[in-house]
């Protein structure tokens, strides 16, 4: 059974790799934009941190734990790269672990506290929100970078934690376009035109610096052909850049046309960034120095999961589709009954 | 400073766990608690049964998110604090946690939205179905947690290859020789946990002046499940016991605080163990009671701590944590079942009763933390019993740093406790005070004029 596809220590190892890549890829898009909304709060008034707040309500819980999975998938397919970056990356990971806490308990203490004590919970919500994107973000440099800690990677690091969480309030700006209306929508537009830009910078940074720190990604990237097969990539995310600074412009338009267009630019965006970054690390699970051969558990166990996976998978895709069927439309103010 | 980092994950570990597994006691049995709300409801149609529903959802909620963002933590310290678990035994918690994640998880987090907002935006059944699958990915995830927690108690189903376990038998993991004690003393001690939360919050608002219909069902409901409960968990703690004696003698040993292997063991009521003269102080027993109750013979002969040294675990916390438990256990069986006499036919509760079920409120979560100490310390020096040693599971994690995040870990977890019981007793008294339910309250304001009566 196992040997029916082939050699089982080939093709488990990338199935999980595709699998973990998608539940992390899922959780940035899905978080991202519920940690955005949190990061927003901040300029927002009590009112409209009320309307955000149940914008996302429904949903954050559930987005929350494709970080849980894409965790266990690490823990689970490449137990000994799980342990390699999870200790070197022991401060972030403990900031980032407070930082959800707080934001997941705040979402509750907020609707529940005596009047007074509100303004409290949602000083925890953003400064959970907060340190988790920042967090994130320091991770994701450092891990580009190699994993190494020198002076010159924890500053790429700082600043690709300061971008990645533009990039969470940007894709959060562009689910409050679509999913409010009135003057909170308006804000939401500016807020998408501002934090545009350090998007932008923040694609530009990895994209520049992952190909000068490591000679093999430079080589992955800069040969005939494969420079020419991935040209798409940039030129994709240049023409969706180059769209949303035309197109938020004119929203929010009449009859709330194309509310959902932002959302759905960032979308492919993040998935731009995603698939260069895959492809520049691939087959390595810690840069440079374990693949993802070195280091996948027994055949067995993985099979074990994978068979569950492949029966589970759709039915969480049916049931999280039903949900946001159910919160379609603008946000409302959210009851218990 | 001179700190262990052995020590000091392990401190950090043990509080993460503790401050998780107080709020999954209390989500698994108050899902299927406010389940059978809303069939009272749907069965009676009597308005009382959404109010408590309404009440207690709220509880749900927060004790739920709690629940998880302190197990994402924990499944973090899994790689941050201790790599060689996974190293060594990863090819069978993976599988098992993985499956907790992909059956259960997901089910809890996108019905919780529905269960939670979803009731005027959903028909009835849907809301009632999602109500459903959220107690049951509750208690899902208890059984596959509890399946790998078992496991490491008494491992089966598996070989070494090179020092790495490797799974022979799933059957034989899942359900392994301690499984069906553990999950279900687990599964009743959260019904005991809810069943005196739900009747210590009544009773707390019962003293302060709410006398609703809907209030003095809930109050029964939770009297009622504990005194059938109680008993229950007696035996099945009795069952588990003999399970760990089989397996685990020198944690059993611990417990009883008998040093050398004999018969006629008394049944120790109270003792102070000293481990470095192997032997006990202030000794109080029940003769022959121990071999009575393990051997269900007075002549039985217990296995002791001396057969174990260097092997066993340390003997203190176990023995008083196990008599907590036990203590608190036997305090609930008095409680449940005067409380129940007490309340017959209609009668109020008598004001002395109700302060002391507000005592109690939290009594199962001492109960819990108790006995979650006896097993977990019990299983030292292994981390999975004869396969891994806690000490060769550390990471490489330098002492201050962990203690660093030790600190702030702890100093998290007091505040958010502090904030949890104070937001628990503000919205009693606020229902109480016939102040509706907060912000998200029913605007029909249906609650203030039945509890205003």
């Amino acid at each position: 059974m196992l040997t029916l596809f082939g050699d089982p220590t080939v093709w488990l190892p990338v199935v999980f790799a595709v699998l973990m890549g998608l539940s992390i890829l899922i959780y940035v898009v899905l978080d991202g934009y519920d940690l955005g909304v949190g990061l927003l709060c901040a300029r927002a008034t009590a009112e409209e941190k009320d309307r955000m707040i149940a914008s996302i309500g429904p949903f954050w819980d559930a987005n929350e734990t494709w970080l849980v999975l894409a965790v266990g998938l690490l823990l689970v397919a490449f137990p000994i790269a799980h342990g390699q970056i999870l200790s070197t990356l022991y401060i972030p990971v403990v900031i980032m672990l407070v930082g959800l806490i707080l934001r997941g308990v705040s979402f509750e203490f907020r609707a529940k506290v005596q009047v007074e004590r509100q303004y409290l919970w949602n000083r925890s919500f953003f400064a959970g929100s907060l340190m988790t994107a920042l967090a994130q973000g320091y991770m994701l440099g450092l891990y580009v970078m190699g994993l190494e800690q020198t002076v010159g990677t924890v500053i790429f690091a700082c600043l690709t934690a300061v971008c990645l969480a533009a990039g969470y309030a940007f894709i959060g700006a562009c689910w409050l376009i679509w999913r409010t209306e009135g003057a909170l929508q308006r804000k939401a537009v500016v807020w998408a035109q501002r934090l545009l830009l350090l998007v932008v910078l923040g694609i530009l940074a990895v994209s520049l610096a992952s190909p000068l720190v490591s000679p093999r990604i430079f080589g992955r990237w800069f040969v005939v052909p494969e420079v020419l097969l991935l040209a798409p990539l940039p030129l994709l995310s240049i023409a969706i850049v180059t769209g949303l600074r035309l197109g938020l412009r004119h929203l929010p338009a009449r009859g709330d046309a194309f509310s959902w267009a932002p959302f759905a630019a960032a979308l492919g965006l993040f998935v731009l960034a995603f698939a260069g970054l895959a492809y520049s690390f691939y087959p390595y699970v810690v840069p440079e120095r374990l693949t993802i051969y070195d280091a996948a558990s027994a055949p067995e166990s993985l099979l074990i999961i994978l068979i569950g996976t492949l029966f589970v998978l759709p039915v969480i895709v049916a049931y999280t589709a039903l949900s946001y069927w159910i919160f379609r439309g603008k946000a409302r103010d959210l009851t218990y009954d | 400073m001179d700190l262990d980092p052995v020590i000091l994950a392990r401190i950090q570990f043990a509080a993460n766990i503790s401050f998780h597994i107080l709020f999954p006691t209390i989500t698994i049995a108050l899902g299927w608690v406010l389940l059978g709300f809303k069939l009272a409801y749907q069965r009676s149609k009597d308005e009382k049964w959404m109010e408590a529903y309404r009440f207690w959802v709220k509880v749900f909620a927060l004790s739920f998110a709690m629940g998880v963002v302190s197990g994402i933590t924990m499944s973090f310290q899994f790689g941050t604090n201790w790599p060689g678990f996974m190293e060594t035994v990863g090819n069978i918690a993976g599988p098992l946690l993985a499956y907790e994640v992909i059956t259960a998880f997901f089910l809890e987090a996108v019905f919780i939205g529905i269960m939670l907002f979803g009731s005027r935006r959903v028909p009835n059944w849907l809301h009632t179905l999602a109500t459903f699958l959220v107690a049951f990915g509750t208690t899902m995830s208890a059984f596959w947690i509890l399946a790998l927690n078992s496991w490491m108690h008494t491992p089966a189903g598996f070989e070494l290859r090179d020092g790495v376990v490797h799974a022979s038998d799933w059957m034989a993991i899942i359900f392994n020789p301690s499984l069906p004690y553990r999950l279900t003393h687990m599964l009743l001690a959260s019904g005991l946990t809810v069943a005196f939360l739900i009747t210590g919050l009544s009773a707390f608002r019962w003293l302060l002046g709410d006398r609703s219909a809907g209030l003095r069902a809930v109050l029964r409901t939770g009297l009622v499940m504990a005194a059938v409960l109680i008993p229950v968990q007696i035996f099945v703690g009795d069952l588990h016991g003999l399970n760990t004696l089989e397996h685990q003698p020198q944690k059993v040993a611990a417990m009883e605080g008998n040093w050398e292997t004999q018969s006629r063991v008394p049944l120790l009521l109270f003792a102070i163990p000293d481990e470095e003269a192997r032997e006990n102080r202030f000794e109080i027993g029940i003769p022959y009671g121990a071999s009575l109750i393990l051997k269900h013979d007075t002549d039985g002969v217990v296995p002791g701590l001396n057969d174990f040294v260097g092997e066993h675990p340390p003997v203190a916390p176990v023995f008083f944590a196990f008599r907590v438990m036990v203590g608190i256990g036997l305090l609930m069986l008095a409680f449940s079942w005067c409380g129940v006499w007490l309340t017959r036919g209609g009668r109020q509760p008598h004001p002395w009763l109700a302060r002391g079920l507000v005592a109690m409120t939290f009594s199962g979560w001492v109960a819990t933390l108790s006995g979650w100490y006896v097993t977990e310390i019990g299983r030292q020096p292994w981390l999975v019993t004869g396969v891994l040693r806690t000490a060769d599971a550390i990471s490489t994690v330098p002492a201050p740093i962990i203690a660093g995040s030790l600190t702030l870990y702890l100093a998290i977890y007091g505040l958010l406790l502090t904030a949890y019981i104070g937001v628990l007793l503000h919205l009693s008294r606020k229902v109480a005070r016939g102040e509706g339910l907060g912000p998200s309250a029913d605007p029909a304001g249906r609650l203030t004029t039945v509890a205003a009566e």
